[in-house]
């Protein structure tokens, strides 16, 4: 690909890009975010189709007008969000759109099952392709997603973010079938924020800041560091430190004891969870995609109720059977899905008073009183545009972010339960939010930190506590920790 | 480079604005549209006179769209909306002292008392559409559609196929007399608007239903009791429902079976076609208001020149599906909005 350049509405989004991809490697692509690498990976994709510049396949100009045509020239893309069908079997995702039909015209079945057999086991993965799709680990699912694509036929292939919900060792399965992938001559391009996987699978990285294709460079003899160097430009280095390196928690003996929980059980999610929090400190669940962390954090909420064991706020045991009752308990929840707490239709200050609209007003609204509040929150967290008015879709992403915790912010609950608080965020984004989140509890908020992500986990938590498979194995007091003691434990 | 990025930052911002706005102008312009035609086709269209008849015909239908607007807001739907009025109405007139000639089994008891058990009987009725809808979690337009069948249900067993023509004097008097010229239920149905619009706009409550049908989940997830907030929505639309049907009864001068038959879809029509998302959180009594308009005008003004009366038909559909096809493409540009942002 030679100057590629995309702007949307007078925005750049890349700059002049040279990109060029050999047959037979896997490149790793890392940037923060909206550096350009998703734009990148959509042009070549045949989502965007308007851009300047030139793109040759096998020294051949192309210019693809749909997603359709790309893979027809053989390119083909797994998303980060799976477009797998769950109620149909393995067998039928594999063949997805492409059944082998009889003479008769009717579904092959035994030809479809048997095929999806052999190419997965040619790919190195041993299912039955009779199994319902949705009762597979995220893992397999994703190999299958992955395996789909290339038995359409795509030669080079763009995998987003493909081990951000994967355990360790299925993150080795999906390895393992990479290479053997590149073995056979195709291209992986292979796009994630976690630039150990990148490191260690690919062959080549190119870092992209800014719109702009900072460096490639073949992964001998770099490092994580000097890749975040580049990822980020200079002077960040003690950052990253706080993110990765190893921390000593320091939980601080004394604080009263907010939020308790006792055996605590829901279905398969979760069993006999034991835990409390206490005023002022931060406490950080965690463990991977699935593990039953996200329900827990939702039963805290009143969203989920649990089947056994008592939770107790402040020593008063309560039930909470909706989140109203939740809320008016002292409890305050920032669900992992910024789309699933913000209207986006709404004014900012709608959305920042929502959650304290019983304090403010009995019957009749006080709108001056909602827009006076919104306004300090936007001053204090610098959210742009500084205008409580303003449309909160409008907002960038990070920017709503900061008015779903402003949200809580006036509420000021006893308990704040944060699920996957920066997911997804850069790590300006995030540092800012670590900052609130510190301030909350140097105010005396219990807060409960719940995440997938270690280095969310290590860069708050004062305690961690390590679930796997539903029951909590591993709590962390007073000692030092880094990611590898975490995800030894989970 | 910095103002020709402001400049086109304003042009975007302001067609954004219009394209926002398209849910309220479209009604708007098809109401006028329709003054405009049937002012040229027909001398006896744009008088004071006919501007009272049509206040007084989209009467009933209005005061019912006044609940309705509560809930599709909250982004469901009530369907037993007319079979409701139409219980209410007969057991309004059941509990009144009818005429000798009237064969109905009836109970006949003070006006107060009649009243008080009909707006018992539309309250009752709303509180079972929000316990099945809340509580054991049948989709609004399953429970209701068989709140429909039940409200035709009482309407039946308690009339059996007669017709009942009393009813208490407070209801006749709402329902069909005149303050200085001017219907009384006309006045009735402005009292609703303004309520609805209040209630919707002002209060605490109000804020709840658009929040609850912008986003059920993000309000969910702000402790607002969602259940609580789709139930009371149901509850004032049965009770809209039931006012609406004991003036209507009083209006037409009888109560019997079947009496509301179109004004399910008359109300759900004017709801829509003013404006407010099927899918909850945008709109308002506004754009009821617009949409009542719409709807009365062209039933009104097909009267008025000379039609076939079964064309007639056919033409509301065809303006109906224009409304909703704009409803739905308004929807569409924020939604694509939304996906680029």
């Amino acid at each position: 690909m030679l100057g590629i350049s995309k702007s949307f509405g007078g925005v750049a989004a890349l700059r002049e890009v040279d990109f060029t991809l050999r047959a037979g490697e896997i490149h790793g692509l890392v940037g923060e975010n909206g550096a350009g690498k998703s734009t990148m990976m959509k042009i070549i994709a045949g989502v965007h189709t308007g851009y300047e510049g030139k793109m040759l396949i096998d020294g051949k100009e192309v210019h693809f007008r749909s997603a359709r045509d790309a893979l027809a020239a053989g390119i083909g893309m797994v998303h980060q969000e799976l477009s797998i069908m769950p109620d149909l079997t393995v067998g039928e995702n594999v063949y997805l759109g492409k059944q082998p039909v009889t003479a008769a015209g009717i579904i092959d079945w035994r030809t479809m099952m048997t095929g999806a057999h052999d190419q997965l086991k040619s790919l190195g993965i041993d299912v039955d392709p009779k199994t319902r799709m949705g009762d597979l680990p995220i893992g397999l699912q994703q190999l299958i997603e992955l395996a789909r694509v290339i038995f359409s036929g795509a030669r080079i292939i763009i995998l987003d973010e493909p081990t951000s919900a994967l355990s360790p060792p299925e993150v080795q399965l999906l390895f393992n079938v990479l290479k053997g992938v590149r073995a056979s001559g195709r291209s992986i391009v292979f796009i994630s924020h976690f630039l150990d996987d990148i490191l260690s699978i690919s062959d080549t990285v190119t870092v992209f800041r800014n719109g702009r294709l900072i460096v490639t460079h073949s992964v001998e003899g770099i490092d994580k560091g000097w890749l975040i160097e580049r990822m980020i430009g200079a002077g960040h280095q003690d950052l990253e430190e706080s993110y990765t390196g190893t921390i000593t928690l320091a939980s601080k003996p004394g604080l009263p004891v907010v939020l308790a929980a006792e055996n605590l059980g829901f279905g398969r999610a979760y069993v006999d969870v034991n835990f409390d929090v206490k005023a002022g400190e931060i406490l950080g669940i965690y463990g991977f995609m699935g593990c039953g962390q996200i329900e827990l954090a939702r039963t805290l909420f009143g969203k989920i109720k649990a089947d056994t064991g008592t939770l107790a706020i402040d020593g008063r045991k309560r039930r909470l059977r909706n989140t109203t009752q939740a809320h008016d308990a002292g409890i305050a929840f920032v669900p992992e899905n910024r789309r699933s707490m913000l209207f986006y239709e709404q004014p900012v200050y709608k959305n920042v008073s929502i959650s304290i609209l019983g304090r403010i007003s009995r019957l009749w609204l006080k709108p001056n009183v909602e827009r006076s509040i919104a306004r300090k929150h936007v001053e204090s967290l610098s959210i742009r545009p500084p205008r409580a008015e303003v449309a909160l879709g409008a907002l960038s992403g990070g920017n709503q972010q900061k008015v779903a915790l402003a949200k809580w912010l006036t509420h000021r609950p006893k308990v704040l339960v944060l699920s996957e608080p920066t997911r997804g965020m850069d790590v300006g984004a995030k540092d800012d939010v670590v900052k609130i989140v510190r301030a909350l509890r140097d105010e005396g908020l219990a807060v409960i930190v719940v995440s997938a992500e270690p280095e969310t986990v290590l860069s708050l938590a004062d305690r961690v506590l390590v679930m796997k498979k539903g029951r909590i194995v591993r709590e962390f007091t007073n000692e030092t920790i880094s990611k590898d003691r975490l995800l030894e434990a989970a | 480079m910095t103002f020709q990025q402001a400049s086109t930052a304003r042009a975007s911002k302001s067609s954004l604005f219009l394209r926002s706005q398209m849910r309220n102008i479209a009604p708007f312009a098809t109401l006028l549209l329709l003054l405009i035609f049937f002012s040229i086709a027909s001398p006896s269209f744009a008088t004071i006179d006919n501007a009272s008849n049509i206040l007084t015909q989209i009467s009933v239908t209005g005061i019912m769209a006044v609940g309705l607007t509560f809930v599709i807001l909250c982004g469901e739907i009530d369907l037993s909306v007319a079979s409701v009025a139409n219980a209410t109405g007969i057991v309004v007139a059941y509990f009144t002292l009818q005429e000798s000639y009237v064969n109905i089994a009836n109970i006949p008891v003070a006006g107060w008392l009649a009243v008080i058990l009909a707006l018992a009987a539309c309250t009752g009725l709303g509180l079972v559409n929000a316990f099945g809808t809340t509580v054991i979690g049948i989709p609004s337009f399953i429970m209701t559609l068989a709140m429909m069948q039940i409200g035709a249900g009482i309407c039946a067993l308690l009339v059996r196929g007669q017709i009942a023509y009393n009813v208490p004097e407070i209801v006749s008097t709402l329902g069909a007399s005149n303050v200085g010229g001017f219907p009384t239920i006309a006045l009735v149905l402005i009292a609703f608007l303004v309520a609805g619009h209040v209630t919707l706009t002002y209060t605490r409550f109000g804020r709840y239903i658009y929040m609850v049908g912008g986003n059920r989940e993000a309000a969910e997830y702000s402790g607002v009791n969602v259940k609580l907030i789709l139930g009371a929505a149901l509850v004032i639309c049965a009770v809209c429902s039931g006012i609406a049907g004991m003036v209507g009864v009083a209006h037409f001068g009888s109560a019997q079976q079947n009496e509301f038959d179109g004004y399910l879809l008359d109300a759900i029509a004017a709801v829509v076609v003013g404006g407010t998302s099927l899918f909850g959180g945008r709109g308002g009594i506004g754009n009821t208001i617009v949409g009542l308009c719409v709807l009365g005008v062209l039933n009104n003004g097909l009267d008025h020149i000379q039609i076939d009366s079964f064309l007639k038909i056919l033409i509301r559909g065809l303006i109906l599906l224009a409304a909703l096809i704009v409803n739905v493409y308004v929807q569409n540009i924020r939604s694509v909005e939304r996906a680029e942002g």
